[in-house]
């Protein structure tokens, strides 16, 4: 039975990871010709869409859903309700949705659907041009001891058609941005997209702001959190594909947030984090991947060196942040000695230029202190940013690796069945031969589903990589000809009070 | 005593170059070797002075034979009325010698260019230490050179002439002098002179504000050295961050190759300006206070060889009292007391003269050290300014 008249579904953008060979949306082209004969028999819910698909899924479930998360639709009634719920460990075999999916019926391809809305996507944005502005202020302490928190006021300004209003802000505390982050890695990352990473957690700076501790350490820290988180979502959004993501859309939108409480380090979803991560490394080490890519291996090779020399150029902005503030606290305690040698002075023209010296050599100190803290937010955060990001690049040739090797072990396993399957054929066992028949067709439709998505996650990857470059250089160059101009202007700062002192010194008789 | 007349004024003047104007007693410092610990260096004069034996010629010196030749002119009765230069502190290397060993240890961290950058600085450093030590003795024998009095002194031309080894002659005038004058002098300390009942509104005031100027400027020498030594960590900051831009420059194959490439020819740029403006810094303040607080030194120590005399002096009246009761010696003790009287009047004359000329001398070259450290950090902030503009103007180009 054709399935090319089955009309796509109306307003309904649920997706799920096909199995048993069948799309949901099957292409006309590809069908015919690739449809063995059982399919017909599997195939359920020809008449109906919607609800019955629902139900297919259900059957389903207990087997092959078993960690799902909840599917989304972008249906706005039922949207809080079905936005996944945080970070599952386990690959969830969950696509994104996109606000606007048409099956691609007359469409030839030979990856994933939707892959290809996802070009589309991206040219319907040349529609809506890209103007959005978040701003992250006012850090207003809640609470109080330990279970007090910073909320932070999280302002966007647009003029998208996405957004329902065009200037509106809400409140959001730290574990808000991480589950936010959270649910986009596990939506996003085994697919390929590269989610920019959300800022670190830190006890220590935490804990000081929590006990009320009101000094100038705590002030950065809260100062440094607030411009990376304001950086996050502004990296965030960039992204065409997150930009539309319902979830960063409630982030920006809703007044109230269900509390991440997955976020917290030691809460079992934290400790289930862990435990993945530490596999995940194991297995890194262990996969042996066959590859055939040089494009692939070379960019790997590239991000691995890049990784090394980020950290190291991150040490060394660091250590200028620590001597020029260095340099400010000697300058202070310098005009303040010159200070008193100027009073201790009784030569009267020398006693005013030493005064005078002292009082340039303060305006000087306040000057570095200017300049160490651009140092830092400019440039030593810049550089902060990027070595994330790089992990995160990094994560995404990994995800492949996983691909690929869930390929490689359902190929593993077909052979397996197919060789036992061929053993069988000599026993006189007619329900052994069908089930094994049976496997053998699931796990063809694995294998090729594994190739596709491999495909898939690889042609994302070669997308992102090169528009993550484009944008590496721009937010780049701004930066740092923000700093450079920063550098300028406190030179030019200092010829002003040196020329000011020099009449002084002359003055001298 | 001689009068300062208006030529050698003008010699007393300023800290370093000025000094060595007068023609009939020329004396420099050409050329220095260091090894391991020690510096040879080389004392070149030339003189039109009949003193000498020949009118040019150069002996080899270490710095004891400096301080043996300081410690000879501060042991000399005759010389208790003057400032006596101060002493040339020891050539200290261990700052640059440590770096230097740590820059070893580290050198499996950094990149070839970066270690050769780095020990670049280091040699630079070591450079500096070098030179200003040099001038530093220089600067010392100078002092003297154009000191009407002091340019006189029999052991200053030994100094100067004697072509073999001083130290078997420094061996003697140990045992000689003993240090006997020099130890009572240190441990006399600020409890004798500021014990003295002072007559003279002159050196009561001199007094005080030497006693409280020294500590000052003692503290303002070492605020200046940690300034300076912050501006040398930031250059050392900026060949790091040069190095390693450089390298993933080298590796990067998007249009950001070009503005790494300028951004790490920058740093490395501003690097070099940095390090002149630490060195600067160095040698107009931070040198010049040290200096100026080693020559109040000196002036302290010509006011504790007054209070000593003073000292002396109310003894002597002391003794001649008790010599008039008891009726017995009373010639002598007149005689010690007018001795005492002579000395202590001499030497109050010529304190007072060298106080004067040396308040001139030090407001003359805070004026000119101070004015250059200006010229120098407007002309570095506005070598940064146009090193920085130029790109940002590139990058922005670009």
């Amino acid at each position: 039975m054709a399935d090319t008249a089955r009309d796509p579904p109306p307003d309904r953008t649920d997706f799920h990871e096909v199995e048993d060979g069948e799309d949901l949306f099957p292409e006309p082209s590809a069908a015919p010709e690739s449809q063995p004969a059982s399919l017909s028999a599997v195939d359920i819910s020809t008449n109906s869409n919607g609800p019955k698909q629902d139900s297919f899924f259900d059957d389903d479930n207990e087997d092959l859903f078993a960690e799902a998360t909840e599917e989304v639709s972008l249906d706005s009634p039922e949207r809080d309700v079905l936005l996944s719920d945080g970070p599952s460990p386990a690959i969830t075999p969950i696509t994104p949705p996109t606000s606007v999916i048409t099956p691609r019926i007359g469409h030839q391809h030979d990856d994933m659907f939707t892959h290809s809305s996802f070009d589309e996507i991206e040219e319907e944005e040349g529609g809506d041009s890209f103007d959005i502005n978040i701003s992250v202020s006012d850090p207003e302490k809640i609470g109080d001891g330990m279970n007090a928190y910073m909320a932070y006021k999280v302002t966007t300004k647009t003029s998208m058609s996405l957004f329902k209003q065009r200037d509106f802000s809400v409140k959001r505390r730290f574990s808000d941005f991480l589950g936010l982050h959270g649910k986009l890695a596990s939506k996003y990352l085994h697919i390929g997209y590269i989610v920019p990473p959300a800022p670190e957690k830190s006890i220590v700076g935490m804990t000081k702001v929590k006990v009320g501790k009101e000094d100038q350490s705590s002030n950065e820290f809260v100062e440094k959190r607030r411009s990376a988180l304001e950086r996050y979502l502004m990296r965030t959004v960039k992204h065409p594909i997150l930009l539309k993501d319902p979830d960063v859309l409630q982030f920006l939108e809703s007044t109230e947030l269900p509390r991440a409480v997955n976020t917290q380090a030691l809460s079992s979803a934290g400790i289930l984090r862990m435990v993945n991560k530490a596999a995940d490394a194991v297995n890194k080490m262990t996969i042996k991947m066959n590859e055939s890519d040089a494009w692939f291996e070379e960019k790997q090779q590239h991000f691995e060196n890049l990784d090394v020399q980020l950290k190291k150029l991150h040490a060394s902005v660091e250590s200028l942040v620590c001597h020029r503030k260095e340099l400010s606290v000697n300058t202070a305690q310098f005009a303040k000695s010159a200070a008193m040698l100027g009073n201790s002075e009784d030569h009267t023209a020398l006693s005013r230029a030493l005064s005078q010296l002292a009082e340039v050599e303060e305006k000087i100190d306040q000057l570095h202190q200017d300049q160490a803290n651009a140092d830092l937010y400019l440039f030593s955060e810049l550089l902060g940013d990027y070595v994330r990001l790089i992990s995160a690049v990094k994560g995404v040739f990994d995800q492949r690796m996983k691909t690929w090797q869930k390929w490689q072990d359902s190929q593993m396993l077909l052979q397996k069945k197919r060789e036992a399957e061929a053993k069988l054929q000599f026993t006189n066992k007619p329900d052994k031969l069908q089930q094994a028949k049976d496997e053998i067709k699931e796990l063809e439709g694995k294998v090729q589903q594994g190739e596709r998505d491999f495909e898939q996650i690889s042609k994302t990857i070669r997308r992102e990589v090169s528009r993550f470059e484009k944008e590496r250089v721009k937010d780049f160059k701004m930066i740092i000809v923000k700093y450079l101009e920063s550098l300028v202007q406190t030179q030019q700062q200092l010829i002003k009070y040196w020329e000011a002192f020099l009449p002084e010194a002359k003055a001298i008789s | 005593m001689t009068s300062i007349d208006d030529s050698n004024k003008e010699k007393l003047r300023s800290v370093s170059v000025d000094l060595n104007n007068d023609t009939s007693l020329l004396i420099d410092i050409p050329d220095a070797l260091c090894e391991r610990d020690k510096v040879k260096f080389t004392v070149h004069t030339k003189t039109t002075l009949s003193t000498f034996q020949k009118p040019d010629f150069s002996v080899p010196r270490q710095h004891e034979d400096f301080i043996w030749l300081h410690d000879a002119l501060v042991e000399t009765e005759d010389y208790a009325g003057l400032i006596i230069p101060p002493a040339p502190p020891k050539p200290d290397f261990e700052g640059p010698r440590e770096k230097m060993h740590k820059l070893g240890e580290g050198e499996s961290t950094m990149t070839k260019e970066e270690y050769t950058k780095m020990k670049q600085e280091l040699e630079a450093e070591y450079l500096a230490v070098f030179k200003k030590t040099v001038q530093v003795h220089e600067v010392f024998l100078q002092r003297l050179s154009s000191h009407p009095v002091l340019s006189k002194d029999r052991n200053f031309q030994i100094f100067l002439e004697y072509d073999q080894d001083l130290s078997v002659r420094r061996k003697n005038a140990k045992e000689m002098f003993g240090g006997f004058f020099k130890n009572m002098v240190k441990s006399a300390d600020e409890v004798l002179i500021s014990g003295i009942k002072e007559v003279d509104d002159f050196f009561e005031q001199e007094k005080t504000f030497l006693l409280d100027y020294f500590s000052k400027i003692k503290d303002s020498t070492a605020k200046a050295e940690k300034m300076t030594r912050s501006h040398k960590n930031i250059a050392d900051d900026y060949i790091h961050i040069s190095a390693t831009l450089n390298s993933i420059c080298a590796e990067d194959s998007t249009p950001n190759k070009k503005n790494l490439e300028k951004l790490s020819d920058l740093f490395e740029r501003l690097r070099k300006v940095e390090g002149r403006v630490a060195s600067d810094q160095e040698l107009k303040l931070t040198e010049l206070l040290r200096y100026y607080m080693r020559d109040i030194q000196a002036a302290k120590d010509l006011l504790y060889r007054r209070a000593r005399a003073l000292v002396d002096y109310e003894n002597s009246n002391k003794a001649l009292d008790k010599a008039r009761l008891k009726g017995k010696d009373i010639a002598q003790a007149e005689d010690h007391q007018r001795q005492c009287l002579q000395k202590f009047d001499k030497l109050s004359e010529s304190a007072k003269k060298e106080l004067t000329s040396f308040k001139g001398r030090r407001v003359v070259a805070f004026r000119k050290n101070l004015i250059e450290m200006a010229e120098l950090e407007i002309k570095h902030a506005k070598n940064n300014v146009s090193l920085l503009q130029g790109c940002v103007d590139l990058l922005k180009t670009n």
